[in-house]
């Protein structure tokens, strides 16, 4: 997020491009690239989904296990998301300890899901206060080519939405290779949308590149949804050091129902 | 479930744009450079800075300014169930998100190649530990004599089903029924309208919005007077 990789040359030439409403590849500022997405992309995990935004490329996957609930939630199943941010899809990732933005990805990726109620934990219980399942959904990019938090969301949920319980022999232990075809407990109505808004000067910038993204000061994510028939921010958190003022907010929320539909009718034929 | 939502009564009895007894103290941690205490009633946090110092790794040393680094964490008692002494990933979130809190006052491009180290603990929890948390190290800061613009103040605002309210305890944000507990953490520069901090968990309306950032303007000029009598308290000592 910080403007360390960008040369001040880059990040002065694409302010001033913003400023005239301009980006490198022809877009508008709040236009998205072209999205792609592909379910079961790997046969060994209960769901799992591709999702392409330009050359931005993220695989996410769900696997299940038996657990016990958590002290504070007996009544209901477990969700965990993680996520590791390979070196392979990008010269600026690095094995070793999770960096900052290796640790905020996956929950902010957790927030969206979960905040927006779009699994109903509770019948994930198999067996009250002792046995439930625990949802695990892992997100690993594959390019990084800007707007991976965005595209993790997408990958995400739409891994959830291909999800498929395997059985459980007659001692309670999954059988991996016995399939269902029963889904997940995913509400109808509810799923989230991310939106991700950079900044850069005054300008603000939806679906960056890698370069637009690295130039950019500041950024805010959002997880949208429909609940009861009405929009509803489900998850927020501003990343970086540059403030946003009060006007900027507000604008933010005259776009966010826009973009929502927008990006619900681009999704729809997915599904 | 709309006849409670009528008579929606806070858990504490509070008014639902009351916030709770701020207490604010300067000078608690003697060896600092600054330090301070901030509670938003059970809530409790002490903060303490040390630095401008030498930054070690010196790889991690930046010529062209000093760096800011926080550190925020529960005690493993202030809350119900230990916590397990040490970082984990809710508090490396929130040190980061404090500091992306308080840069935008800070002037530390003088001192290259120093860190300054913020250490937040929470003695006590009961809700708006981060808010209660900046509050308290942008006090000492200021105690440091770190170069600042201004102060920054944070208060946690939120929603209870269709209610609005200020300054969440831990039993609302346990609410449960209606549009359930939204928890919006907002930090501004004082007397101004530029935001350092903004999470939020929930389920909000995108046309709320303007209106607990109304309500986060208000809270922000009583906790920022609360600020400001502390300051002039240990001057006057």
């Amino acid at each position: 997020m910080s403007s360390m990789e960008s040369s001040n040359l880059t990040i002065e030439t694409l302010k001033r491009m913003f400023e005239k409403e301009k980006r490198f590849d022809g877009r508008n500022l709040l236009e998205h690239r072209k999205i792609d997405l592909e379910f079961n992309v790997s046969n060994k995990a209960e769901g799992s989904a591709r999702i392409r935004i330009g050359k931005t490329e993220v695989i996410a996957g769900v696997k299940l296990q038996v657990g016990e609930p958590y002290p504070d939630s007996p009544d209901k199943g477990n969700l965990m998301v993680s996520g590791d941010l390979l070196p392979l899809a990008s010269p600026r990732f690095e094995m070793g300890p999770p960096d900052f933005y290796a640790i905020e990805l996956p929950r902010l990726v957790d927030r969206a899901i979960r905040e927006c109620g779009m699994i109903d934990m509770e019948k994930l219980v198999i067996t009250p206060k002792e046995k439930v399942w625990t949802i695990i959904i892992d997100i690993y990019p594959i390019n990084d080519d800007g707007n991976l938090i965005d595209a993790a969301t997408f990958a995400a949920v739409a891994a959830l939405k291909s999800t498929t319980f395997p059985e459980l022999n007659e001692e309670g232990k999954i059988d991996y290779d016995k399939k269902t075809n029963k889904k997940l407990p995913l509400s109808k109505e509810t799923s989230p949308i991310p939106l991700t808004f950079y900044k850069l000067g005054n300008s603000l910038v939806l679906d960056p590149t890698r370069e637009e993204a690295e130039s950019c000061e500041v950024r805010i994510s959002f997880g949208i949804s429909i609940w009861n028939k009405q929009l509803m921010i489900n998850s927020c958190q501003k990343s970086g050091a540059v403030p946003f003022s009060q006007e900027e907010i507000e604008n933010m929320m005259q776009i966010i129902p826009k973009k929502f539909d927008e990006l619900n009718e681009k999704l729809k034929k997915f599904f | 479930m709309t006849k409670e939502t009528k008579e929606l009564k806070r858990p504490s009895g509070r008014g639902l744009t009351e916030m709770r007894q701020m207490k604010a103290k300067v000078g608690v941690v003697p060896n600092a450079d600054g330090s301070a205490m901030f509670t938003f009633g059970n809530t409790i946090a002490i903060a303490a800075v040390y630095g401008p110092r030498q930054l070690h790794p010196q790889h991690m040393q930046d010529p062209s300014t000093g760096i800011l680094r926080v550190n925020y964490d529960l005690l493993s008692f202030s809350v119900s169930e230990r916590k397990k002494p040490g970082p984990n990933r809710r508090s490396q979130e929130i040190s980061k998100m404090t500091e992306f809190a308080l840069l935008p006052v800070l002037d530390i491009k003088d001192f290259p190649n120093t860190v300054i180290d913020v250490q937040i603990y929470i003695i006590q929890a009961d809700a708006g530990t981060r808010t209660a948390g900046i509050n308290a190290a942008s006090l000492a800061l200021a105690h440091a004599g770190i170069p600042m613009k201004n102060l920054i103040c944070s208060v946690a605002l939120g929603k209870l089903d269709k209610e609005l309210i200020i300054d969440l305890d831990k039993d609302e944000e346990d609410f449960e029924g209606g549009e359930g507990p939204t928890d919006f953490p907002l930090a501004k520069i004082a007397n101004s309208d530029q935001f350092t901090l903004i999470q939020l968990d929930g389920k909000i309306q995108p046309e709320r919005v303007k209106e607990i950032i109304d309500l986060a303007n208000k809270a922000c000029e009583k906790i920022y007077e609360v600020q400001k009598k502390a300051l002039k308290e240990v001057i006057e000592q």
